[in-house]
């Protein structure tokens, strides 16, 4: 026995410098993976990208060899296996290509551009949605089965079910036309991003506090709950303490794709409010085949996507210590 | 003596859809200072409840405390509100759980998780709390306690975890700990540490302990006094002596005939019939009436009240009026008597029937399972033993030590890394083709260890158990087929009625019952049981047990018994193999194995079992193995040696000589 205590004394001195070592590798070889992946996704869509019937200048107006020189200057006229050597050596320099649309306009400029209201738009949306989405879910767990657990279960099903542009449509009806409260439409300031966060984020909200709900009841029924309670803890602190660092991991793991989702602009909600986001860009790309556009956005939502991914393993780590020793060394 | 708690007519019940749960139903006692008074009981029985309800912790709703006081130092602690109760917790009262492994918060730090425990309760700064914290590490015996503080609960063993939880408890000086089963989770050598250390903690504090516990052998060697429960009451409570010497209700009796002592042997152990009763509607008289084979008419009808043995005992049962019978001699001890005179003959028939006949060969079986940063765990590390036809072979050992990896390579659960088994002289690694493995699964079954994940929840009872004779299509008449079932489900003691249900209807005894039936279904000639047992109450292992005996008395099968009860292995079987870290490491018929005990490994394993037996307890000294020590001075590898006939030992050339003459002496 006292063979066995030894051995895993020596393994916990040694945990904190292995440990630092052991992330730093990890790390590594993670963008590793990140960076294969994300070929494959670039590649992928620049030869989905050619499947797509039509073309960027289908304009009517055009004549035949007008149409040649723009295929010309854009390089549309080389061979396949040549544009693409040409698009991938481009994104190795950080160069999306230009758009066909606005005239050559570099790509990244344009989400450059945009990026910054939808960005804001979803992360407002996302802190709101957490807030009362976090808040529910734990005021409902604690009240099991009692009045207030229903009214947030409903709250819950009624932002699942129910479409956003419905409710923005409420709420540009009665908060802005009825009521003529807050500004409907446009991006001109904090007042006119409160309806389109609210809409944004009722989804968030319901989705969170389902997950957090359940989580917390499968939280508040473990033996170490008990050892609290024991200890003479009172509930809010068993909550704040004990509880929420153990429910925290699959609310991290919606959270993660939710976030890309939502910084990236939507197109709905976008639409609706006229916010010139990310998201109305991309319809309007590819109503208009504008590819290089398209095909620059897909490919920032992926870098995007596949960070938060990286992300979401490491906060696993830091919130259970479990997975800190046993996810690396796999 | 000073009374810290007395409680007085404690009702708990629970309000569910099926009605009103009555889980303790007036129950009484007091708790002087300084003492320790054990609480024993079947599951079910409401020990856990009547301990969780002193410190007010039963989740309400559904529970509640419907009636009684609770007097600690002569506050009624049932009128405190939750706010003056979390004063209490903790600090005047604390608890201990049952299971190390979920009790701690696994996302903080033992030391945080601590000083938790301190800084609720006193008023103290933060650094002079972890320096307490520290202490307290220290002083439940944990090694290195500045650097271990800052670990995380998944970075201790079972037995260490629980030394962490015992830290926390005593971090205030409490008045009372209340202990929840803490050592059952644990294995037997580990079991000895803690309940030494809350003993020198007892010492040290004048802490009084609540010790819940279905274990009497535990109970016998830490109480004072003994309460035993029976469906929500308390039926008999004294001074540990007066509960194991002369007891006075028939369900102790019952529980104590249950526990196979390991002085005697032979006979079949004691078992109490049926199962308690359900709490929803509560029997009338005398709850235990309906399992009691000592009933009167008069216990179906009132309920006894408590008799005044001596000015410590009391018990409820209607034996004890004066116009009852006096002449009943428990069974218990009409076992003792009887094993006294003629143990060792019964033991000779069952081994005398002439040449023996090897089943099962295992020669040098390795299985390495692939760990964490390119480490091998070598969990079946060069094992080799024979299994003689018709014999009953235990192989016990603490957890990890490869003992179940064991049953499932024989089984083929697993493939070995290396080695063989040889089953009637055949290699089982050998059979390649479908039907040659079916025909050796035929002969091979398995009894798992918890009955409540083994059997398949959506097939009923007819299904689990034929579905092995239809896959090796044993019957093609569906009638002989039904019979077939009919006859095991009579067998392992179940009716046929049974066999339409599903196994969620069953308690763990009964399902433990099914799974035997279904092992049996296809005619095997060899069964490993894998802990068959420990996932159920005492009374009810002794019914399995002694089901299992009398099948093989009537059908000559071979087991392999796998277990970390010694109790009940040197019980069971004919010749026990004790195996550490993937070898065995002692082996030898039960009896010799027990009185003659030649590695030290086994010594302790032997020296750390609670025997219900509260005089010998007192006088026994645990030996601890220290396994660095006893490997530093060898230089060659131990190999296993024939010490005397059918005694071998893992030891070194001179180590062999030692033994030799150790076993000569005796």
């Amino acid at each position: 026995m006292m063979a066995t205590e030894l051995v895993s004394i020596s393994n916990a001195e040694s945990f904190n410098v292995r440990g630092v070592e052991n992330l730093a590798k990890y790390i590594f070889s993670r963008l590793g993976y990140m960076l294969v992946t994300f070929l494959v996704i670039a590649t992928f869509t620049f030869f989905l990208m050619q499947t797509l019937p039509g073309s960027p200048f289908n304009d009517e107006k055009l004549s035949d060899s007008q149409k040649e020189r723009l295929y010309e200057k854009y390089g549309l006229d080389k061979p396949l296996p040549l544009q693409y050597i040409t698009y991938m050596g481009n994104i190795a320099k950080g160069d999306l290509g230009v758009s066909f649309q606005y005239d050559g306009r570099p790509v990244t400029n344009i989400i450059g551009e945009r990026i910054g209201a939808s960005a804001v738009l979803g992360a407002q949306s996302l802190l709101l949605g957490c807030v009362i989405g976090l808040f529910l879910g734990i005021i409902a767990a604690i009240k099991h089965n009692t009045s207030i657990d229903y009214i947030a279960m409903i709250i819950s099903v009624i932002g699942l079910s129910v479409p956003n542009f419905v409710f923005a449509g409420i709420l540009q009806y009665w908060v802005g036309v009825k009521l003529k409260w807050l500004p409907v439409a446009f991006w001109e300031g904090f007042e006119y991003s409160i309806l389109p966060t609210i809409s944004l984020s009722v989804f968030v909200i319901a989705t969170i506090a389902r997950y957090m709900r359940a989580e917390m009841l499968e939280v508040l029924g473990q033996d170490y709950i008990v050892t609290a309670k024991a200890k003479g803890l009172g509930s809010f602190s068993i909550v704040m303490k004990h509880s929420l660092r153990n429910a925290a991991i699959p609310i991290i793991t919606i959270l993660g794709p939710m976030t890309v989702t939502l910084l990236t602009g939507t197109l709905v909600i976008e639409k609706i409010f006229s916010v010139p986001g990310l998201g109305e860009q991309f319809v309007k790309s590819i109503m208009t085949n504008d590819f290089s556009v398209i095909m620059g956005t897909t490919l920032f939502y992926s870098i995007l996507f596949i960070g938060i991914v990286l992300i979401v393993d490491l906060l696993y780590g830091f919130i259970d210590p479990r997975i800190r020793l046993s996810g690396r060394t796999k | 003596m000073e009374k810290i708690l007395d409680v007085r007519n404690l009702n708990v019940s629970f309000d569910t859809y099926a009605g009103t749960v009555q889980a303790v139903r007036g129950v009484s006692f007091y708790l002087n200072k300084g003492e320790t008074l054990a609480i024993v009981g079947e599951s079910g029985s409401g020990k856990s409840v009547t301990a969780k309800s002193l410190m007010k912790l039963i989740p309400n709703p559904p529970g509640r405390i419907s009636d009684g006081e609770i007097l600690f130092e002569g506050k009624n602690l049932t009128t405190f509100s939750e706010k003056q109760m979390q004063n209490i917790r903790g600090s005047a009262i604390s608890m201990i759980f049952q299971d190390p492994m979920t009790s701690l918060n696994p996302t903080m730090t033992v030391g945080k998780q601590i000083m938790e425990s301190i800084l609720i309760h006193q008023a103290l700064p933060k650094k002079i709390a972890r320096e307490k914290a520290i202490d307290l590490l220290k002083m439940v015996g944990i090694l290195n306690a500045e650097k271990r503080f800052s670990d995380y609960p998944h970075q201790f063993s079972g037995g260490m975890r629980q030394r962490v939880n015992i830290a926390m408890a005593v971090a205030c000086n409490p008045k009372i700990l209340i202990a929840d089963e803490p050592t059952t989770a644990l294995d037997v050598t580990i079991q000895a540490q803690i309940l030494e250390l809350l003993k020198i903690l007892q010492k040290k504090m004048g802490t009084s302990i609540i010790f819940i516990t279905h274990d009497l052998g535990v109970v016998a060697n830490i109480a004072d006094r003994v309460a035993v429960m029976y469906a929500g009451k308390i039926v008999e409570i004294g001074t540990v002596d007066e509960i194991f010497y002369n007891p006075k209700h028939p369900y102790t009796w019952g529980l104590l005939g249950a526990m196979p002592n390991t002085n005697y042997y032979g006979e079949e152990l004691v078992t109490i019939p049926g199962t308690p009763p359900d709490l929803l509607s509560p029997p009338e008289g005398d709850a235990f009436a309906a399992r009691n084979k000592y009933a009167m008419k008069i216990d179906f009808q009132i309920e006894p009240p408590m008799y005044k043995v001596s000015e410590t005992h009391y018990a409820a049962t209607w034996l004890l009026h004066e116009k009852a019978p006096k002449d009943i001699l428990p069974d218990f001890q009409k076992k003792i008597k009887r094993s006294l005179g003629n143990e060792k003959s019964i033991r000779n028939i069952s081994n005398s029937n002439g040449k023996k006949e090897k089943l099962l060969e295992i020669k040098n079986l390795k299985r390495y399972f692939p760990g964490s940063k390119k480490q091998v765990i070598k969990a079946v590390d060069g094992l080799s033993f024979e299994i003689y036809r018709g014999e009953t072979f235990g192989l016990v050992g603490e957890s990890g030590c490869g003992k179940s990896t064991t049953g499932r390579i024989i089984s083929r659960l697993y493939t070995a890394t290396e080695g063989e088994v040889l089953y009637n002289n055949e290699n089982i690694f050998k059979k390649k083709s479908d039907s040659e493995i079916k025909k050796l699964h035929q002969k091979i079954q398995m009894i798992f260890q918890d009955p409540y994940s083994a059997l398949n929840p959506r097939l009923t009872v007819v299904d689990i158990i034929a579905e092995g004779m239809d896959i090796h299509g044993l019957y093609s008449d569906k009638k002989e087929r039904m019979n077939r079932v009919y006859e095991l489900l009579e067998t392992v003691g179940l009716n046929r009625e049974h066999g339409n249900r599903y196994p969620h209807e069953f308690s763990g005894g009964q399902r433990q019952r099914i799974g035997i039936a279904r092992a049996l279904a296809v005619n095997p000639e060899f069964i490993i049981a894998d802990e068959p047992i420990s996932a159920l109450d005492v009374s009810i292992q002794a019914q399995v047990v002694n089901l299992m005996k009398k099948l093989q008395k009537e059908t000559g099968l071979t087991y392999l018994f796998i277990a970390h009860d010694l109790s009940m292995v040197k019980y069971i079987s004919d010749r026990i193999g004790v195996m550490y870290r993937g070898k065995i490491v002692e082996l030898a018929e039960s009896d010799e194995l027990y009185n003659n005990p030649l590695h030290p490994y086994t010594k302790s394993l032997l020296s750390a079992i609670p025997v219900p037996d509260p005089l010998m307890e007192r006088k026994r000294k645990r030996i601890v193995y220290d396994e660095g020590n006893a490997w530093r001075d060898k230089e060659e590898e131990p190999v296993l040696r024939e010490i005397k006939e059918g005694h071998w030992v893992a030891c070194t050339n001179q180590e062999y000589q030692k033994y030799q003459k150790e076993s000569d002496v005796i």
